[in-house]
C-alpha cells in the first residue's frame, strides 16, 4: 500500500518533470522545432516519396495510410525511446538518476510519469500533423467507430510507455551504448510494422516479424476507426475486436514484463554501479 | 551480536556496517597494474549512533563515497552486511530510502531549465513533501546558505559553488534522519566551504536526532565537524575514535616540522632509524620539508647529524601539536594528500 503511494508520488514529479522539460515554453522557437517544424517534415518526405514513385501521387490510395502511420508513428518515437533515452539522460546528462533513484518513490512510477509528459507532448506534434494532411494533403478522415478508436489509442499508448520501460531497464545496462538502443528500436519497428507501406512488400521472415510486433496492430486498429479500412492483407481475417484483443494482450504482456525486465535491470545496474555511472564526459 | 542487534533495536544504532566488502571488477583493457579487482572496501566493520556527525577521513579512492553509495542503496556490496535505520540496505532498500538523502561535492548534477525553487520543490515531490511545506522549507535553508535571492534562477546559470550549494539544501530539504555528505566542500571557495561547514552545524543543534555521516579529504573538516572520526585507507578502517582521541593517542609521540636545504630526499636517508616512527616529505620553494614522527624526542639528535651528514642544512625546525594529518601519517605512512596507491 505504502509502496504504490510512492510510486504515485514519483508518477506525479515524474509527469511534471517531464512536461517541464519537454515542452520547454521559453524557448518558442525550440519547441516548434520540434513539435511542429519536424513531424511535418517528416510527413513531407512521405509527400515527395509518393509523388516520385507512387502511381497516382497524392491520389494513390495507400498515401492516406501511410500518412496515417507516419503520423501516429511520432508516439513511438517520442513515448517508447523517449522514455527509454530518459534514464540515460537522467544519469549522464543532469547527473541525477541517483538522486532520483535514491528518492522513496519507485523509479518505474517516476518512468511512468515521464513518459506521460512524452505522450502529451507527442499529441500536440501528432494533431498538428493531422491537420496539416487534413488541410494540404487531401487527407479524409472519419471517425468511424468512436468507442474502438478511444479503446485502441489507450490501448496502444500504454503499451508504448510499458515497452519504453523495458527499453530503459536495457538502456541502463547497455553502458557505452545505452543512448542508441532507443534509435534502434524505433527505426526497427517504422521498417517492420507496416507504418509506410504495406507488410507484404517485406521479404518473408521480416513481414513475419512484423506480425509479432504489437505497433503493426495497433497502427491497423487506428487505419480502420479513421479510415475506414486496414492496410495490411495479413491482418484483414482478424475482426476489430479480435484486433482489440490481441492489442490488449500486447499491453498486459508489456505491462508484466517491463516490471518484471526492469526490476532485473535494476538490481544487475545496482551490482555493477551503473546508476552513476558517467560514459559521456 | 545479540548486543549488537539488542542496540539496534533499542535505536541508538543509526548505521552499521559488518564486514562489508565490495570488490569493483574491472574488464581486460582497464586493469590496473595487471590486477582486474579492485577491493575499494575491505571487511569494514562501522557503528555510527543516532545524533552523531561521523567523519570519514581518508585520500583519494579510500573507499568513502563506494561506502556511502552502499549505505545509499545506489551500490550492492560484494559480501557482508550494512543497515541504515535499522532496515538491511540490500534486503529492504525501500524502506532505507524513507530515512535518508545524500549530497556529493564536486558535481554539477540538477536540471539545468528548471530553476533552483523548482529543482527543489520537485526533489520534494519525490518524498511526498506538500507543496507549502516545501516552498517554506526551500525559501527557509536557502536563505542560510545565502541563496534566498536566486531561487528564481535557472540552474545552468548558477555557479559551480552555488550548484554545490542548491544540492546541499536539497539533501536537507527532505529533513532525512540520517544524511550522507560526500565531501560536500570539495572544490569550494574557502569562504564558501566555510559557510557549509557552519550550515551543518547549525542544523546539527537544531536537530540533535538527526544524524551526518560525512566524508573527507580535508582533515582539519572532519576534526572540526566531527565527534567520530573513523580513517580510511585502501578500503580499511585504520582507527576510529573521537579527534582528540586520535590525537592523544600521538601525543606521547613527538612531530616535528623541518626544512632543510642541499638534498632532495630524506625519506631514504632516515625511514628505519630508531625512534623514528613515520615521516612525510615534499618539495617547497626549493626546500624539503620534512614531517617526522619521533617516538622520543631523543631521537632528533640522531636524525639531524645524519642529515647534516649527508650534506643538508637545516633552515628551519618546529615542534608542532599532532594534528589528524600525523594521525594519518603515523596510521599510513604516507599524508592524507597523497592518493591510495
Ligand atoms: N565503478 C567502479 N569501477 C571500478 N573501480 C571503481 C569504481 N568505483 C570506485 N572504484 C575504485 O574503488 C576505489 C575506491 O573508490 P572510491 O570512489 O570509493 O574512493 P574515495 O575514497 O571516494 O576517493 P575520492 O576521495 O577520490 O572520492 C578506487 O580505487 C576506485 O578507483
Ligand atoms: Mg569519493
Amino acid at each position: 500500500m505504502r509502496r504504490l503511494f510512492e510510486a504515485w508520488h514519483g508518477f506525479k514529479a515524474g509527469t511534471w518533470l517531464g512536461w517541464q522539460i519537454e515542452s520547454n515554453w521559453t524557448e518558442p522557437f525550440l519547441f516548434a522545432i520540434y513539435s511542429v517544424i519536424k513531424p511535418v517534415a517528416g510527413v513531407l518526405i512521405l509527400v515527395f516519396m509518393y509523388l516520385l514513385v507512387a502511381k497516382g501521387g497524392l491520389e494513390n490510395p495507400l498515401f492516406p495510410q501511410a500518412f496515417l502511420g507516419t503520423t501516429f508513428y511520432l508516439y513511438v518515437v517520442n513515448v517508447l525511446s523517449g522514455i527509454s533515452w530518459t534514464v540515460i539522460d537522467d544519469r549522464e546528462h543532469y547527473g541525477m538518476l541517483k538522486y532520483v533513484y535514491m528518492a522513496p518513490m519507485h523509479l518505474y512510477g517516476y518512468l511512468l510519469g515521464r513518459g506521460m509528459a512524452k505522450t502529451a507532448v507527442a499529441t500536440i506534434s501528432v494533431l498538428i500533423t493531422l491537420a496539416f494532411g487534413l488541410a494540404f494533403l487531401k487527407v479524409r478522415l472519419s471517425l468511424v467507430n468512436p468507442g474502438l478508436f478511444t479503446a485502441a489509442l489507450i490501448l496502444g499508448l500504454a503499451a508504448l510507455a510499458f515497452y519504453g520501460i523495458l527499453l530503459a531497464g536495457v538502456s541502463l545496462l547497455i553502458a557505452r551504448h545505452g543512448w542508441v538502443v532507443g534509435d534502434v528500436v524505433a527505426g526497427g519497428l517504422y521498417l517492420l510494422c507496416g507504418t509506410a507501406f504495406p507488410l507484404s512488400l517485406l521479404p518473408l521472415p521480416f513481414r513475419a516479424l512484423g506480425l509479432w510486433l504489437p505497433p503493426t496492430y495497433w497502427f491497423e486498429a487506428l487505419r480502420r476507426t479513421l479510415l475506414g479500412q486496414g492496410l495490411h492483407a495479413e491482418l484483414s481475417p482478424f475482426s476489430d475486436s479480435t484486433l482489440l484483443l490481441i492489442l490488449a494482450g500486447a499491453t498486459f504482456l508489456g505491462m508484466a514484463l517491463s516490471l518484471w525486465i526492469f526490476r532485473v535491470a535494476e538490481r544487475i545496474a545496482v551490482r555493477r554501479g551503473l546508476l552513476d555511472m558517467q560514459t559521456m564526459y | 551480536m545479540g548486543t549488537l542487534m539488542g542496540r539496534m533495536l533499542l535505536g541508538e544504532i543509526a548505521v552499521k556496517t559488518e564486514e562489508l566488502t565490495r570488490v569493483f571488477r574491472l574488464r581486460k583493457r582497464e586493469a590496473r597494474e595487471g590486477r582486474r579487482e579492485i577491493l575499494a572496501l575491505d571487511r569494514v566493520n562501522l557503528e555510527v549512533c543516532w545524533g552523531e556527525l561521523f567523519g570519514l577521513l581518508g585520500p583519494n579512492g579510500a573507499g568513502k563515497t563506494t561506502l556511502i553509495k552502499i549505505l545509499a542503496t545506489l551500490l550492492a556490496p560484494t559480501s557482508g552486511r550494512a543497515w541504515v535505520a535499522g532496515a538491511d540496505v540490500v534486503e529492504n532498500p525501500a524502506e532505507v530510502r524513507r530515512h535518508i538523502n545524500m549530497v556529493c561535492g564536486g558535481e554539477t548534477s540538477g536540471y539545468g531549465l528548471l530553476t533552483v525553487e523548482e529543482n527543489l520543490w520537485m526533489f520534494a515531490q519525490f518524498y511526498g513533501i506538500p507543496s507549502r511545506e516545501a516552498r517554506r522549507r526551500i525559501r527557509e535553508l536557502l536563505s542560510l546558505v545565502g541563496m534566498a535571492d536566486r531561487a528564481s534562477t535557472k540552474v545552468y546559470h548558477l555557479s559551480s559553488g552555488m550548484r554545490q550549494k542548491m544540492n546541499i539544501v536539497r539533501g536537507f530539504l527532505t529533513d532525512p534522519k540520517i544524511l550522507f555528505l560526500d565531501e560536500p566542500t570539495l572544490g569550494l571557495d574557502v569562504q564558501t566551504a566555510r559557510t557549509i561547514r557552519d550550515f551543518v552545524r547549525q542544523w546539527l543543534l537544531d536537530h540533535p536526532d538527526r544524524t551526518i555521516l560525512l566524508t573527507t579529504h580535508y582533515m582539519h573538516e572532519a576534526d572540526e565537524l566531527c565527534q567520530r572520526v573513523a580513517i580510511i585507507d585502501r578500503g580499511r578502517i585504520l582507527a576510529c575514535a573521537p579527534p582528540a582521541e586520535l590525537k592523544k593517542a600521538l601525543q606521547r609521540d613527538v612531530v616535528f616540522r623541518l626544512y632543510v636545504e642541499g638534498i632532495a630526499d630524506a625519506k631514504n636517508l632516515l625511514d628505519g632509524m630508531k625512534g623514528v616512527r613515520a615521516l612525510a616529505q615534499h618539495m617547497e620553494e626549493g626546500r624539503l620539508s620534512v614531517d617526522l614522527i619521533l617516538s622520543e624526542e631523543e631521537a632528533l639528535v640522531s636524525v639531524l647529524s645524519r642529515l647534516h651528514a649527508a650534506g643538508a642544512r637545516l633552515a628551519e625546525l618546529k615542534k608542532e601539536e599532532p594534528t589528524l594529518e600525523d594521525v594519518f601519517l603515523s596510521l599510513v605512512g604516507r599524508k592524507l594528500s597523497e592518493e591510495s596507491p
